[in-house]
């Protein structure tokens, strides 16, 4: 087996967690998305760092996991506030700023 | 291990044949299913799968780093979350933006074909492996924190203030300011007893069943002057029409076998 079929699966994740993000409503999902996608760039962090013999790859990817983190507590905590106030967790009746 | 290349090995081979499939399956889950928690459910299915590609793949620190933080702390936050906003909160189907979903295919679909492209066409290196570019042959978690805390130190001093920052903030957005005032054991009783003019009693309510016959619930207790007390028996009996007039004459009734009248009422 070749190791680019990580990076193949990668990207097909990635394609995935995109489409997500593009088609889905409830912002929940959304976000779950959103966490596909860094899942993936993280996949492929991991696969380069064996390919080039360097352990920076894990350490970038190890970065992202705590970005990751860090975003789900503030973005999780912004849907809870919208949903406090709107009753609603769909990213479509978030159009307060439309003019 | 001379950096000469890297053989994957058969048993590799077939874990990834086996999880690969299965991964992209539980993604496209999160694509297509229709509640939010079994969405959750198959994201979780993901990380954890990713976390056993990343041990096949030398990193064995961050196969574990990703089930504690991502299987453990940001998928139960997600569950939490969504139980918070309730679980049936399920996707509105009416199209505000038109034709939405067919151009959010097409851009997904090419985004696939464009990282496909980039992938198959890249030249990519022969493959080294950790063993081989490490000067200590090990790669482990100490090889990752000699790269961690030499070269990204500034780095990782700066994710330690964003995760403080984002933990605060956490906690400013979702405080939620009283609107009346906190209700203390005190003012509690002042409530009550400003309340008593209105023929609201202190005391607790006396206990019904002083005849205890078949179920005491259901009788009405009397008072010292003998008197029936309506309170004591419970109000969700009084307004269904359940309660048993209590038997006559004074309290000292000691054949507790012969009042016929109150023995069938409902």
């Amino acid at each position: 087996m070749d190791i680019t079929n990580y990076v193949v699966l990668a990207a097909v994740l990635f394609a995935i967690g995109a489409t997500t993000v593009l088609l889905r409503r409830n912002a929940i999902v959304v976000f779950m998305g959103v966490e596909l996608m860094l899942n993936a760039t993280n996949l492929a962090f991991v696969t380069f760092a064996r390919m080039h013999g360097d352990v920076t790859g894990q350490v970038l990817a190890f970065f992202v996991m705590v970005v990751a983190a860090a975003e789900v507590v503030v973005g999780l905590a912004i849907i809870v506030t919208i949903f406090r106030t709107r009753r609603s967790a769909s990213v479509d009746d978030v159009n307060l700023l439309k003019g | 291990m001379t950096p000469a290349g890297l053989e994957i090995s058969g048993g590799e081979t077939v874990l990834f044949w086996v999880i690969a499939p299965l991964m992209v399956l539980a993604a496209l889950g999160l694509l297509f299913v229709k509640r939010a928690v079994h969405a959750a459910m198959c994201l979780v299915f993901v990380m954890v799968s990713m976390a056993i590609l990343y041990i096949a793949q030398e990193a064995p620190f961050l196969g574990v780093v990703q089930v504690v933080v991502y299987t453990g702390a940001v998928m139960m936050l997600f569950l939490f979350v969504l139980m918070l906003v309730g679980v049936d909160a399920s996707d509105s189907l009416t199209e505000t933006i038109r034709g939405q979903r067919w151009t959010g295919l097409l851009i997904g679909i090419g985004l696939a074909v464009i990282l496909g492209g980039v992938v198959g066409q890249a030249a990519f290196p022969p493959a080294r492996g950790l063993e081989g570019g490490d000067p200590d042959g090990v790669a482990n978690p100490q090889a990752l924190a000699r790269v961690l805390f030499g070269d990204y130190v500034l780095a990782m001093e700066a994710v330690g203030v964003l995760l403080v920052t984002a933990a605060v903030g956490a906690l400013v957005l979702t405080h939620r300011r009283r609107l009346t005032p906190k209700q203390t054991q005190e003012s509690v009783a002042d409530k009550r007893i400003k309340a008593l003019p209105d023929g609201v009693v202190l005391t607790p309510l006396p206990p019904p069943g002083v005849y205890a016959r078949s179920n005491a619930m259901d009788t009405p207790a009397l008072g010292p002057d003998g008197e029936q007390v309506p309170q004591s028996v419970s109000r969700v009996l009084r307004i269904r029409g359940q309660e048993r007039p209590a038997p006559e004459g004074p309290a000292v009734v000691v054949s507790t076998s012969s009042t016929p009248e109150t023995e069938r009422d409902a």
